[in-house]
């Protein structure tokens, strides 16, 4: 294997070789003042541009056109639709001013390729034409930050009062998530608290704690906001939600938040896919280590009444773990302690 | 270096009398190694910035493999990459993190900084302007010297104990803080920061000089408005290098103080390995506003230098002036001043406040104003001209297409809602694969073909340049074009591997993949063409003319190898600006910077007075 590599490598650098001897002799013998001037490859060139152009734009537009639905996600939450209709607003703009000058700039270079008889026009500038393509792209940058701000500041802005707070909880090279439970209200973690077992560092002096949830994945009402409260135990990781166009980075030491209304259920999803297993999952957007790759977490949507449902049968994290908490109490007395007065 | 040393020596060059830096019977050693001549360190700087990208590309093959034949066995590789594989013969998932991690920083840093700057300010700045050297030799030899020493380390660093630094070249901690999070954080990430910091002087040694010979140095008549285009691109991208670079220093610093004297400036609330840390009250979000706050302007001191070379060669080769020189100029430092107001655009979901995400959406998409005036008026030169594809001709036009069409998808990512989805993900990817690598590895191509004649004093071959040309632009595009579409379909970058992926249908995108890398390695292997021709042509190419392409700047105006001191007798004065290609009524299609009017009345206009 290796002595073949070496051969057609050999080969290939003898190929090379001959082919440099054998133009340069050829351009000495044509008596060229000097190589690559004024020389007849020039139309060569000119044509293949042309022809470069016309390959890659009919390549490109029958490869969208042809592979559409398989690199186009459907849309599972509420404000998808919204990126979605300015990103391909965007693409349809940036894709006429890509083919026009692209074709604008190949047609030139063939159109105005050397020719002995003719001289270059001494143009050096026009200010009207430069105000001109000053101000047009001004113009349309300003309409598209203005569309997307007013998006971004919805989407980012702050999350309906009713949405369902859940906390997501990121660390090499898995995801958690907890639940406030029936009072609605998280307790207080706290990393020093981390250990095997509690692995988001749940306080349980903070009796608002006990009655929290954390169950193996992450369930979620379609048509009610959702408020993910996000944290990283060890190094950045990023909460990515692909179909419902949501990605937010988790930070260890800085909590951060994200909030979506889920469009569509998962069943739904199985039914439009037409793929039995599919799953909506969170997958990891963020550089963090040897296993990034594999860092998902599945995210079931259900319609309201199952998720009410799914909810009340849910066991809070101190019931399954009882001897935990017992250990945790004694260990922890004199808080509680306080906490009682 | 071995190049260097073909260089015909010149020892009966006139010295001028104003030109007091007098080095007869210079030793080898002064001459080709601690050399001082402008020319030489150039030179320096290309060699190893060609060492540097081929090392590069290596990499970035590897990873291709494993992108795109995931199931291939690799064993027969084993006697160079050993212990990277598996026992199946597969690259290692932290490999492939470190393999990624030292393709960017090689690239950005190395080749297209290193490479691309420190050859072009310091061959082209002395001779366009028209001075004997840069302003400080000595600084200038320093320059290329800690850069040397920066590069030793880096490459060391590939080869020590938990292999060389893995968290991306953006090196965000606490992945890059805690040697407990990735293998690479260890001994690798160490000799990153010592590497890196070592670079950061070089950079500012280089760019602090090129600063100074522009403002003090230019020869009689060269006014600021009668400097070509690369010098103002240079000029700027010096600027930007000493504003930003001692900002990642500072950054670098402080990353070293957290990962060896217990500091936390960036970590807190950590529990990693089974363990809380004592860290508290840092902020990991403050490394990346530090690191941005370089890394953008970086970007630009990537691409300036390439578009300003491409002016050059543009208006040279299509025998036109360059089409609205001044708002060229205006555009370079538009993009210069915004550079560093947009650095958060990396950040949008970074945790950040959205409305600074708002701030720098706004300022982001500014920026594109001033690059579509450059683009606008590349096009407009092409217009009515006589153009004559050379090899750095074809280079130059391949860049403006890459300007284009990677510029374009830059206005997808800056604007904030957009970003959302395509955050991390192959989108971005292929955006700066085609607007920053691609575009300024043409310019660098270009830069090459083109100054090669007054660099070694022959010309390379312009059929292998033709073939080269053809085949790095269809290759590149195939390459980094269907990255789009992984993009959109939600595939995130610094994936080992996508199996199990649940986005997408999973065969098409395999298939395009397999595609990308095909493409990548084909294109990676074409590059040993012009290995070969670059070379081989420093000792075998044709004997080149003092001014192979007729152009106007004064470079053209020294002997075939310009020798210490670039002029033999007086420097030329300047008596126009280095635009005037086919100007009506004169003789020629060209006529050189130096040349008084007084010997051009057929083709003098009112206008000159300004130009």
């Amino acid at each position: 294997m290796n002595i073949l590599l070496g051969i057609i490598l050999f080969l290939s650098l003898v190929a090379i070789f001959l082919f440099f001897r054998s133009t340069e002799i050829l351009s000495v013998a044509k008596k060229k003042v000097s190589a690559s001037f004024e020389d007849d490859t020039n139309s060569t060139n000119a044509i293949f541009g042309v022809v470069f152009l016309i390959i890659s734009f009919v390549a490109i537009i029958w490869y969208s056109y042809d592979q559409f639905d398989n690199y186009f996600l459907p849309m599972a939450s509420e404000h998808a639709p919204e990126i979605e209709v300015l990103f391909w607003t965007t693409t349809a703009i940036t894709f006429t001013v890509f083919l026009l000058t692209q074709i604008v700039m190949f047609y030139f270079a063939y159109r105005y390729r050397f020719n002995k008889t003719r001289k270059a026009h001494f143009y050096p500038e026009n200010h009207k034409l430069e105000i001109v393509w000053t101000v047009i792209p001004a113009i349309v940058l300003v309409s598209l930050i203005g569309w997307g701000l007013v998006k971004w500041n919805k989407i980012m802005g702050p999350p309906p009062e009713d949405a369902e707070v859940i906390e997501v909880v990121g660390y090499q090279f898995a995801w958690a998530s907890r639940y406030p439970g029936p009072d609605n209200e998280l307790g207080n973690a706290n990393y020093k608290l981390i250990d095997v077992e509690n692995i988001v560092g749940i306080d349980f002096s903070d009796s608002s704690s006990l009655d929290d949830f954390m169950p193996r994945e992450i369930h979620i009402p379609k048509g009610r906001p959702v408020l993910f409260k996000i944290k990283a135990r060890d190094v950045i990781h990023s909460v990515y939600l692909p179909y419902m166009r949501s990605q937010m980075n988790a930070v260890p030491g800085m909590p951060t938040q994200m909030w979506f209304v889920p469009s569509k259920t998962t069943a739904e999803m199985r039914e439009e896919t037409g793929n039995e297993n599919f799953n909506f999952e969170i997958v990891c957007n963020k550089i963090c280590g040897r296993a990034h790759f594999s860092m998902k977490h599945t995210v079931v949507v259900l319609e309201e009444w199952e998720y009410i449902k799914w909810k009340k049968s849910q066991k809070s994290w101190v019931e399954k773990n009882p001897d935990y908490y017992a250990n945790f109490v004694k260990n922890n007395s004199s808080e509680f302690a306080i906490l009682n007065d | 270096m071995g190049v260097t040393k073909t260089i015909k020596a010149k020892p009966n060059v006139k010295i001028d009398e104003h030109h007091h830096d007098e080095h007869h019977d210079q030793s080898f050693i002064t001459k080709y190694i601690f050399s001082e001549d402008h020319k030489v360190i150039a030179k320096q700087f290309l060699i190893s910035g060609i060492f540097w990208a081929i090392i590069g590309g290596a990499l970035s093959s590897l990873f291709r493999i494993q992108l795109g034949f995931p199931d291939m066995d690799l064993t027969a590789l084993s006697p160079i990459i050993g212990n990277w594989l598996t026992p199946q013969g597969k690259i290692d998932p932290e490999v492939y993190l470190a393999l990624i991690t030292m393709h960017g920083t090689i690239m950005v840093f190395f080749v297209l900084t290193a490479g691309l700057s420190g050859t072009f300010s310091n061959f082209l700045i002395p001779l366009q302007i028209g001075a004997r050297d840069m302003a400080s030799g000595f600084l200038n030899m320093l320059s290329y010297w800690f850069f040397f020493l920066s590069s030793i380390v880096m490459f060391i660093s590939i080869f020590v104990e938990g292999g060389p630094a893995s968290g991306g070249w953006t090196i965000y901690p606490p992945l890059s803080a805690l040697p407990q999070a990735v293998s690479g954080s260890g001994m690798g990430m160490t000799l990153w920061l010592f590497s890196m910091s070592l670079f950061i002087v070089s950079a500012l040694l280089g760019s602090l000089n090129y600063i100074t010979t522009i403002i003090n140095l230019r020869t009689e008549g060269m006014t600021f408005f009668r400097m070509p285009l690369t010098i103002w691109a240079f000029f700027v991208t010096a600027i930007l290098g000493v504003l930003s670079f001692p900002v990642l220093l500072s950054a670098a610093l402080l990353l070293i103080m957290d990962r060896s004297f217990g500091t936390s400036f960036y970590l807190s609330d950590i529990y990693i390995a089974g363990e809380a840390l004592s860290n508290q009250g840092g902020s990991a979000i403050l490394f990346q506003h530090l690191f941005w706050f370089l890394g953008h302007p970086e970007v630009y001191i990537v691409i300036l230098p390439s578009l300003g070379i491409t002016s050059e060669i543009i208006a040279t080769c299509s025998r036109k002036p360059i089409f609205g020189y001044r708002a060229m100029v205006y555009s370079i430092f538009g993009i210069g001043a915004l550079s560093f107001v947009v650095w958060a655009h990396h950040m949008f979901i970074s945790g950040m406040n959205p409305f600074l995400g708002s701030v720098f959406t706004i300022l982001t998409l500014i920026i594109a104003v001033p690059s579509a005036i450059k683009a606008f008026n590349y096009i407009a030169t092409l217009w009515r001209g006589n153009i004559i594809f050379t090899p750095a001709m074809l280079f130059s036009i391949g860049l403006v297409s890459f300007f284009i069409s990677g510029g374009l998808t830059g206005l997808f990512l800056g604007n904030s809602v957009v970003d959302i989805n395509l955050h991390d993900t192959y989108f971005v990817v292929a955006h700066f694969h085609i607007v920053m690598g691609s575009a300024s590895f043409f310019g660098l191509f270009a830069g090459v073909y083109h100054w090669f004649p007054k660099m070694f004093g022959r010309m390379m071959n312009s059929t292998l340049g033709y073939i080269h040309f053809w085949v790095t632009f269809i290759g590149a595009y195939l390459v980094f074009f269907p990255l789009h579409y992984i993009g959109i379909a939600g595939y995130p970058r610094r994936y080992y591997s996508f199996t199990n992926f649940e986005t997408g249908r999973i065969e098409s995108f395999i298939d395009l993949n397999t595609f990308v890398s095909f493409a990548a390695i084909l294109t990676f292997v074409a590059q040993f063409i012009f290995l070969f021709n670059f070379f081989y042509s420093i000792y075998r190419g044709r004997r080149a003319s003092e001014n192979p392409w007729k152009s106007n700047t004064l470079e053209w105006t020294t002997p075939v190898e310009p020798g210490h001191g670039n002029w033999p007798g007086k420097i030329p004065k300047v008596t126009r600006w280095p635009y005037d290609y086919s100007k009506p009524g004169s003789k020629d299609d060209y006529i050189p910077q130096h040349i008084p009017f007084s010997s051009t009345k057929d083709s003098n206009m009112p206008e000159d007075e300004h130009r």
